[in-house]
């Protein structure tokens, strides 16, 4: 076991997903003798040449696009978008052409992309650097969707993500970045199927389901919860693993479900509604969401009033057991 | 006509201060105008200094210097006539200062308290645009607005050499060329994209590319704010009298960090900032100023108290700057009533009021 942060343990992933398969490159702005604004290829290219670790233009449907040509003749590109918010400009060669060339090639060509997007809020930026786009992609058929909650997860998820044939969008908490974590660097990626959701504490009363950037939060919550807390990370946001949540809810009777992005189609809808098709009777009380607001993501003194914090999960909770 | 790396580029000031001519272009400013764009520049350094101070201590989130940036950004910006339009990036101080946008409204969005800072409308400044290069369509279009209208405004649209990179500035030239809109692009060519050089990845001078567009471009030293001038003007006056655009670049260099957070050692030689530091905008308007006895020594000590009574505005303002209340974020998200919003603004003045009580009782 190793301590270091998400950020090292993507790095350590990408470098061991380098290692086994030298098809994977990677693609990005500011990557390669940067390391990234955030430092998650730091040293990648310097150990893997600037032919496998390419500093792309200032253009993220060409970064996208390009990729898709890429992974027509065989590579794995491994694409860093630099901030959520800058990830728009790619959107149709995401939406139309990664999510869709499988199937309108009936099964002829596959997609083994991945595109890393740091997300969520919580760290002071300004403008367009603190989003949550994850709706827009688990919205979209074709695409899995994985986001890590602690470096462990990180390590191995990124990994696992790079050697699906499938496109997977892997959003990165920004905020949990610098988290220390213990690693096993020699875990093999492979005996553990990442699409799933996780318990991560076990608990009688109410189950909190949660993915990335919450997921502390959550269990923050729960150990300060004057009741029995089960907190699970959803992980896979694409396919979500709605029968560990079930699961849960059969003993629990109580679920809150919580994210930073805005309510309204969001993760914590798709939830519910699963839920209550699953194990309507097992339902002692409506399913709850603790999210953000239905508003452009707040100027950054006023992010700590959007983002759900303990108290508010800890309301949700309450409100849900008050039912 | 300059040396080795500026090539082709229009100059009038050299860095030595000396006045020289141009082929193509020449400019007449009177003494007083001559000061106050001394005047400008300094301010404008002064502000951004303070800025980056500010930012170390807490007080703002983030800052983008315009250092060395100043002669390119006052130069334009006081190129437009008052019913012109510009359309800055997030580095463009100077651009937003000539506009008379107030300091501390270009500070608010920095510091975290609002999401633009100040009225575009009244100031025809739009607000600092973030995601690379959607300014350029917005330029353009605001452009063939006034087309439409059959007025005679002339839009400048800002963006940086990575900026060309990205397909909204490609197509903003393709729609300008389409429709002959009344628009300037200029291009402050500070030779980094964050970590990326932007000779080293592509030597292909940038100016050269409007001529496949169908239009002219030219390139300018940036940091000549006569030279800045007198080929900004020319662009605004071929756009407003029907001539379509013009791809103005500035050739310039960024002599900061990319923004706070940024670590330049990473990826870029001491050595070049000293190189540009000899071909300061500033220090060679002083220089000809001086020379030309057009100022004196008390103008340049009047400027500096100037500065200092600038700067002491800012950080006294910055730090006194109101906290916007939580349910601001609920305003203006739509123009006409929308109830599931106003619910929850509801619903957080409630919970928020709720904890409130509790400490206070
Ligand atoms: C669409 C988009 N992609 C990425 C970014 C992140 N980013 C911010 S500034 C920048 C570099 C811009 O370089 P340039 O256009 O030369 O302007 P400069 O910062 O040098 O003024 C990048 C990549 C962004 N803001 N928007
Ligand atoms: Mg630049």
């Amino acid at each position: 076991m190793t301590t270091m942060t998400m950020a090292k343990a993507l790095n350590a992933g990408l470098r061991r997903a380098m290692e086994r398969e030298r098809r994977v490159v990677l693609f990005g702005e500011d990557i390669g003798r940067l390391g990234g604004v955030f430092r998650v290829t730091d040293g990648l290219q310097k150990d893997f040449g600037e032919h496998r670790v390419i500093d792309a233009p200032l253009a993220e449907s060409g970064i996208v696009g390009t990729s898709v040509g890429m992974a027509m003749r065989g590579f794995r590109p491994v694409v860093e978008i630099q901030f959520d918010g800058f990830v728009y400009p790619a959107f149709d060669q995401i939406v139309s052409q990664v999510a869709k060339t499988l199937r309108r090639t009936d099964g002829a060509v596959r997609m083994p992309l991945v595109i890393r997007i740091p997300y969520g809020g919580g760290i002071g930026a300004v403008e367009h650097h603190s989003e949550s786009p994850e709706a827009y992609f688990v919205h979209t058929a074709g695409l899995r969707v994985l986001t890590p909650s602690d470096p462990q997860a990180a390590y191995l998820t990124i990994q696992q993500a790079i050697a699906s044939d499938d496109p997977v969008i892997y959003l990165e908490p920004k905020r949990r970045y610098w988290d220390k974590g213990e690693v096993d660097l020699d875990a093999d990626p492979f005996a553990l199927s990442p699409w799933h959701a996780r318990v991560l504490r076990p608990g009688d009363d109410v189950t909190v389901a949660c993915y990335g950037p919450m997921v502390r939060t959550c269990l923050e919550a729960a150990e300060a919860a004057d009741c029995s807390v089960e907190v699970i990370d959803l992980q896979s946001l694409s396919p979500l693993d709605i029968d560990v949540v079930a699961a849960s809810v059969r003993r629990t009777g109580h679920l809150v479900v919580v994210h930073e992005a805005s309510s309204t189609a969001g993760l914590g809808a798709e939830v519910a509604a699963r839920v209550s098709e699953e194990c309507f009777y097992s339902l002692e009380a409506p399913v709850l969401r603790v999210t953000g607001y239905d508003v452009p993501y707040p100027a950054s003194r006023l992010e700590e009033h959007f983002l759900p914090d303990l108290d508010r999960v800890l309301d949700g909770v309450d409100r849900v057991r008050a039912f | 006509m300059v040396d080795g790396m500026l090539g082709s580029a229009v100059q009038l000031l050299t860095p030595e201060g000396e006045r020289v001519a141009d082929e193509d272009y020449d400019i007449s400013l009177s003494n007083a105008e001559l000061k106050g764009l001394y005047r400008d520049m300094v301010l404008v350094r002064r502000l951004d200094s303070e800025a980056t101070a500010l930012q170390r201590q807490g007080e703002l989130g983030l800052w983008a210097s315009s250092l060395g940036q100043e002669a390119a950004q006052v130069g334009s910006g006081r190129s437009l006539l008052p019913g012109d339009y510009a359309f800055p990036t997030y580095r463009d101080h100077g651009v937003t200062w000539s506009r008379g946008v107030p300091p501390l409204e270009v500070l608010a969005m920095f510091r975290g308290v609002s999401t633009g800072g100040w009225d575009p409308i009244a100031l025809r400044c739009a607000i600092y645009t973030i995601v690379i290069g959607n300014q350029a369509l917005h330029a353009v279009g605001y452009g063939m607005g006034a087309q439409l209208d059959g007025s005679s405004e002339a839009v400048i649209g800002y963006f940086g050499d990575g900026a060309t990179d990205e397909g909204d500035v490609n197509e903003a030239f393709v729609f300008a060329a389409d429709f002959n809109a009344p628009v300037v692009f200029f291009c402050q060519n500070n030779q980094w994209a964050i970590s990326s050089p932007r000779e080293r990845k592509n030597p292909a001078p940038l100016y050269e590319r409007a001529a496949g567009f169908g239009f002219p471009g030219v390139r300018v030293d940036g940091n000549d704010i006569l030279a800045v001038m007198a080929v900004t003007r020319a662009a605004l006056e071929r756009a407003r009298s029907g001539g379509g655009p013009t791809l103005v670049e500035a050739y310039t260099y960024r002599m900061a960090a990319h923004t706070t957070s940024d670590d330049p050692t990473r990826y870029r030689h001491a050595e070049e900032l000293e190189i540009w530091r000899l071909r300061d905008p500033i220090e060679r308007l002083k220089v000809f100023l001086a020379r030309q006895g057009i100022a004196d020594r008390g103008y340049f000590d009047q400027i500096d108290r100037e500065a200092a009574d600038l700067a002491v505005m800012i950080r006294d303002g910055v730090r006194s700057m109101p906290e916007p209340p939580a349910e601001t974020m609920f305003d203006h998200v739509y123009a006409e009533p929308h109830e599931q919003l106003e619910r929850q603004r509801r619903w957080l003045v409630d919970y928020e009021s709720s904890f409130t009580h509790e400490v206070s009782s």
